[in-house]
């Protein structure tokens, strides 16, 4: 009985924004998500928007880093976008580097990335 | 690492025995944090930190209690955490310390991660259980 994560569909682009506070299955549950909808909807691309999250922990980051390969498997980039900077100085920290996960300062320049990702491939 | 059991005894205690508890357990903790006046980045750090420790609490301690206090030493003002389980203890505890060490299905970053997170670390264990207490100090 956790709340799901929305996962919005924007033309070729899923869009993942976290809102709240994340417990383990909360995560789980949208990296199950995120794999079915890239599928079902033969997405390019996904944005991931952490801007609201106050901490990123060892389990949110493998999810991150997950989420990323089992995308580009899938045939999708993801961009993790808006992490705040103390949140990036603790991961680090921690011991979390994130290798392999592209990130943009927000969601603007994330969904830039993404057309110059999608422009270089075609 | 000095003995603050005076601050427990005023503490505010959550008992986690399930993945959401957790999360309750990092709300209260840093609610300290911020009235503790400790920097973002701090608070950012111990929170991390208490949501690793709190994970570990119920995935190998099988739940516990988390204790969190405001305390002060010399002037400055800190947040001390404790985390209490009654489980089977971590039989080598210089393995479990070390960066990518884990029994579990995790990255073993909790209990290395965690350490480096905070300003003050001990860990107690045995057959009876783990205690981890931490400290965060303000600037």
């Amino acid at each position: 009985m956790t709340d799901r994560v929305p996962v919005l569909k924007i033309g070729e682009i899923l869009l993942v924004s976290i809102q709240f506070d994340l417990e383990d299955q909360t995560v789980l549950d949208l990296q199950e998500d995120l794999s079915n909808r890239i599928v079902a909807t033969g997405a390019k691309g996904v944005v991931i928007d952490i801007s609201a999250l106050e901490i990123v922990d060892s389990f949110v980051g493998r999810m991150l880093a997950t989420n990323a390969s089992i995308s580009r498997i899938l045939g999708a980039e993801t961009i993790v976008v808006g992490m705040r900077p103390a949140v990036a100085m603790t991961l680090v920290e921690l011991g979390l580097s994130l290798n392999g996960v592209r990130t943009a300062m927000n969601l603007e320049r994330g969904l830039k990335l993404l057309r110059r990702l999608a422009a270089g491939r075609a | 690492m000095k003995d603050y059991g005076t601050a427990v005894a005023t503490a505010e205690t959550v008992e986690v025995t399930t993945s959401s508890d957790v999360v309750n357990a990092r709300q209260v903790v840093r609610t300290l944090a911020q009235r503790g006046g400790l920097p973002l980045v701090h608070q950012t750090k111990l929170v991390t930190a208490a949501s690793e420790l709190g994970r570990n609490m119920l995935i190998y301690g099988g739940g516990g209690v988390v204790r969190a206090a405001l305390v002060a030493d010399s002037g400055r003002s800190g947040v001390y955490v404790e985390f209490r389980d009654q489980g089977p203890g971590i039989p080598d505890i210089e393995t479990a310390m070390q960066d990518g060490w884990t029994s579990g299905s995790g990255l073993g970053l909790g209990l290395s991660g965690a350490k480096r997170l905070v300003d003050e670390f001990d860990i107690a264990t045995g057959e009876g259980g783990t205690t981890v207490r931490i400290v965060k100090w303000g600037r």
